[in-house]
């Protein structure tokens, strides 16, 4: 604990009002039912009513109450994210550590299967595969994770290969250990600053995409909350000078800057001191 | 040598340049500032050379840096007075500061592959520095370049320029560098251990070069090194530093000669030759023997050409050569890192498998390697029980209180006390480091061990205790080692064998006392001809000598007919030597020598 603390107050200011806020939003996630004064779908009165002590930021375009709505699209739109970035993050690297260890044929194939990948648009591939299988939540999950899991793949094979050509893995290799052990112990925890840095970037990115998706009524759907349709939902508010569709964005926007100041100090302190243990 | 070119001539010769007065330097570690340059004092004038000489950490480059007025990252000058030619640099602006730099102050460090941008050609990096300084135009600078490549006896100095860096050679490229801090036409110039990195034979080029542009140009020179023999050829005076301290200052003559302070006899002690004596083994059993080697790298030409080398229980083969003759590629093939092209490879008489995957755990277990840089041989992020931990369980499968009990046992025996268990490399001196390096390799308990320029990144004093404790380590635990190395001081102090590659084939081999002893091979007379003597003078009378006319440094060329060595070769026999393989002689027991000449001849 004491050792939190003490990195805490070591980080410059940006990054501690990052931590604060992605701390904020994770206690909000986590404990939404507690938080939210009413439920997540539960109809209340009449469509956009005005913000008052009743529904502290009013209703939207159903009649539901925006600030519970809100709390939960926190919990469904960060945990789609986290759990995507997850995936991406051990499929991606797994496969990009397996290329710069194993180098020739192997690095081969998988490096031009992520070039066809990178070389579509997301957005049109993404669309593209949706509107195909359809917008469950596992084809949800399973494109925008594969979409993410080739840019984790080019940074972790880009490290790896740095490390893979260190004497420490010669020495590892010469002694005969299989590849897995030399994945996890003599690449993996040389890579892994780079590769918490990217998770934070890539975790924006997610986030963004989904809400993008969702906006364009592909992401998580009704009467699931999440802040991006919520945005679409309510965006005839804006003609009438009512700036609740823009809470959801707002809320976007501060965990990516939140998020970004963080990585920001990570990448900083990754990029040649030494860590502190 | 030349005076004409002089052009100082009218300025007073023996004012000084550069006086240095009560400098002190601190340098931020994890503790704070700390002082790493503890009052030093020098004094220099033109046509002068000062040798810094101590191991690392001794502030020699620190020094070198603030004689410029700079203090390197991470360091600040606190105190002293640093004047150049009447300008005070410690007063001095940043930018004044970064005027003389360019034009009357320059430095060559030690690495002049790193210093150059590998995307631009050699002269138009030449022209960079007069042009910015606004000193001259490009076809001024360019024409200047081309004088000074012609000076510096640069081949082809015309057209050299043109090349990039990555097509000419180290040593062409170091000297490329020196020609850099010459085109502004500098008062003084720092060299920060200009040779370090370079062969002996690439060496004395340079060598040469810096001590006759200081010479005929009349500038000063700091040069920084940690080999006494090196900068004995070229200072006048000499400064022996230790932790940021002036040992002792004097002549280079009495320095040499009659050194007042205990650690100048130290660094004087290393560098002295001590003879390894081979004992007799009664009936010596092959351990290793390679026969009729062939290898390459991808699609491209045999690098190693028919090598044969057999290797006996309890004795130490030293692999000698320039760099790129194939001593590294030899020990890939040895490890199965590089499957040969022909050939086979037997462990005592088991026949090993070309590739490391078809090796079984027992044979891959008998070969431990250890390398040339500490650094990259251990993982930052494994601790010292972790390096000397992983072989003991892989291997042997010890576990628990017994592993612990081992790895204490091994840090003992390579003179780490058991404190050093829990450390990460960074916490470790280089020589700490190629010590653990040296107990994970005994961990396996490997019957022979394959050794690339372990010696060749570290100190000379640190370099000659990671030797000693080779050889006690052979002693003890009868251990074989295949040595690798250019240096010649180190292998004659080790090695029981030696065997002389030279562009992927064996010139000669034998009893090391065959082969350091005449009738000598030409290519290991340049070699051991090349290796500075701890005495001034020695550099001159080496260059009048035939194989320095010859040709003393010229790129390793790899060919596929004749003798690879006849282009430098002085003792060659023109249309025979370039066209005809020489043929294989065994003159004396265990010694074979490849050319075209007989021993008896050579002798002569
Ligand atoms: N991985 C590689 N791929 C292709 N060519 C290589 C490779 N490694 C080395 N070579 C080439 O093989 C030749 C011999 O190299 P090697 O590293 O064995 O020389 P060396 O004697 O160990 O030199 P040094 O003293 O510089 O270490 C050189 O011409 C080099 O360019
Ligand atoms: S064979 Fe000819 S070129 Fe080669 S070393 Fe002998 S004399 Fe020199
Ligand atoms: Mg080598």
């Amino acid at each position: 604990m004491s050792n939190i603390l003490k990195i805490f107050s070591s980080a410059p200011w940006s990054a501690k009002f990052g931590m604060v806020v992605i701390l904020f939003y994770a206690i909000i996630s986590i404990f939404a039912p507690f938080i939210a004064p009413y439920g997540e779908t539960e109809l209340l009165g009449r469509a956009y009513e005005l913000w008052s002590d009743k529904y502290l930021l009013g209703t939207d375009n159903l009649g539901r109450d925006m600030l519970s709505r809100l709390i939960y699209g926190a919990r469904n739109t960060i945990g789609l994210a986290l759990s995507i970035t997850l995936i991406a993050f051990v499929l991606g690297s797994l496969t990009g550590m397996i290329a710069a260890a194993l180098g020739g044929w192997v690095d081969q194939i998988l490096s031009r299967i992520v070039d066809v990948l990178m070389s579509i648009p997301s957005l049109i591939f993404a669309l593209l595969i949706l509107s195909i299988f359809g917008t469950a939540m596992p084809y949800l999950i399973g494109t925008i994770a594969i979409l993410d899991a080739t840019r984790v793949f080019r940074l972790a094979r880009a490290t790896a290969m740095n490390v893979a050509v260190m004497d420490y893995v010669e020495v590892a290799r010469l002694r005969g250990e299989k590849l897995g052990w030399i994945i996890r112990k003599e690449i993996l925890p040389n890579i892994t600053a780079p590769l918490l840095a990217e998770f934070g970037l890539r975790f924006c990115f997610v986030f963004l995409f989904i809400s993008a998706l969702s906006f364009l009524g592909l992401g998580i759907q009704p009467p699931t909350a999440d802040w991006g349709s919520m945005v679409r939902d309510n965006a005839t508010l804006i003609a009438f000078d009512d700036i609740t569709p823009l809470l959801p964005a707002g809320a976007i926007a501060l965990l990516t800057v939140a998020m970004n100041f963080v990585v920001d100090w990570m990448l900083h302190k990754s990029s040649g001191l030494k860590d502190v243990s | 040598m030349l005076v004409d070119s002089n052009k100082n001539s009218n300025k007073e010769i023996s004012a000084t340049l550069l006086e240095v007065k009560g400098l002190r330097i601190e340098g931020l570690s994890e503790k704070g500032w700390q002082e790493i340059v503890c009052g030093v004092d020098l004094k220099l004038k033109r046509g002068e050379i000062l040798g810094l000489i101590g191991e690392s950490g001794a502030g020699k480059s620190t020094i070198g840096l603030a004689a410029m007025g700079f203090a390197r990252d991470g360091c600040r000058i606190t105190a002293g007075e640093i004047i150049f030619d009447g300008i005070d640099l410690r007063s001095a602006t940043e930018n004044e500061k970064r005027k003389l730099r360019g034009t009357r102050i320059s430095y060559v460090a030690q690495s002049a592959a790193a210093a150059f941008n590998p995307a631009h050609r050699l002269l138009d990096q030449f022209a960079e520095g007069p042009i910015d300084h606004g000193v001259m135009s490009r076809s001024e600078a360019k024409e200047k370049g081309r004088a000074l490549y012609r000076s510096l006896d640069l081949p082809d100095p015309d057209n050299i320029g043109e090349r990039w860096p990555h097509q000419v050679s180290g040593g062409q490229l170091q000297r490329m560098m020196v020609a850099m801090a010459m085109s502004c036409g500098p008062d003084l110039i720092v060299f920060d251990e200009p040779t370090t990195a370079l062969d002996v034979t690439t060496q004395i080029e340079v060598l040469k070069t810096i001590k006759e542009i200081v010479v005929d140009r009349n500038v000063a020179a700091i040069y920084i090194t940690h080999d006494l023999a090196v900068v004995a050829q070229l200072a006048d005076h000499l400064m022996v530093l230790r932790y940021g301290n002036l040992i002792e200052v004097n002549s280079t003559g009495q320095i040499l000669e009659a050194p007042k302070q205990e650690y100048t006899r130290a660094l004087l002690d290393a560098r002295t030759r001590h003879e390894k004596t081979t004992a007799e083994i009664p009936n010596p059993e092959i351990l290793l023997s390679i026969d009729k080697i062939t290898a390459g790298y991808g699609n491209g030409p045999d690098i190693l050409q028919e090598v044969s080398v057999s290797v006996e229980r309890g004795r130490t083969v030293a692999v000698v050569g320039e760099s790129g003759s194939g001593k590294s590629t030899l020990a890939r093939v040895i490890t199965g890192l590089l499957p040969p092209r022909s050939g086979e490879i037997r462990f005592q008489t088991d026949l090993l498998p070309a590739a490391l995957a078809q090796r079984t755990k027992q044979q891959l277990q008998k070969t431990q390697m250890i390398y040339q840089l500490p650094d990259v041989a251990l993982n930052p992020r494994q601790h010292v029980r972790d390096v000397i931990g992983r072989p003991l369980s892989f291997y042997l499968g010890l576990r628990g209180k017994e592993k612990e009990r081992r790895i204490i046992e091994l840090l003992e025996q390579i003179e780490l006390s058991e404190k050093y268990i829990d450390r990460l490399p960074d916490e470790l001196s280089g020589g700490e480091k190629q010590r653990v390096c040296i107990a994970r390799a005994l961990a396996a308990e490997p019957e022979l061990i394959v050794c690339d320029e372990v010696t060749s990144a570290l100190d000379t004093i640190v370099a000659k205790a990671i030797l000693d404790l080779l050889q006690k380590l052979q002693h003890e635990l009868q251990l074989t080692y295949l040595f690798i190395s250019h240096d010649l001081d180190t292998v004659a102090s080790i090695a029981d064998r030696v065997v002389v590659l030279y562009a992927g084939r064996v010139a000669e081999q034998g009893p090391k006392s065959a082969v350091f002893q005449p009738p000598f091979h030409p290519y290991t007379r340049l070699l051991l001809s090349s290796v500075p003597e701890m005495k001034q003078g020695w550099l001159e009378k080496t260059l009048a000598t035939r194989e320095a006319k010859a040709g003393i440094a010229r790129e390793v060329k790899i060919t596929e007919r004749g003798c690879p060595f006849a282009e430098r070769c002085p003792e060659a026999i023109p249309e025979i030597c370039s066209n005809e393989r020489p043929p294989i002689q065994t003159p004396a027991s265990g010694h074979i020598f490849a050319c075209q000449h007989s021993p008896e001849v050579l002798s002569k």
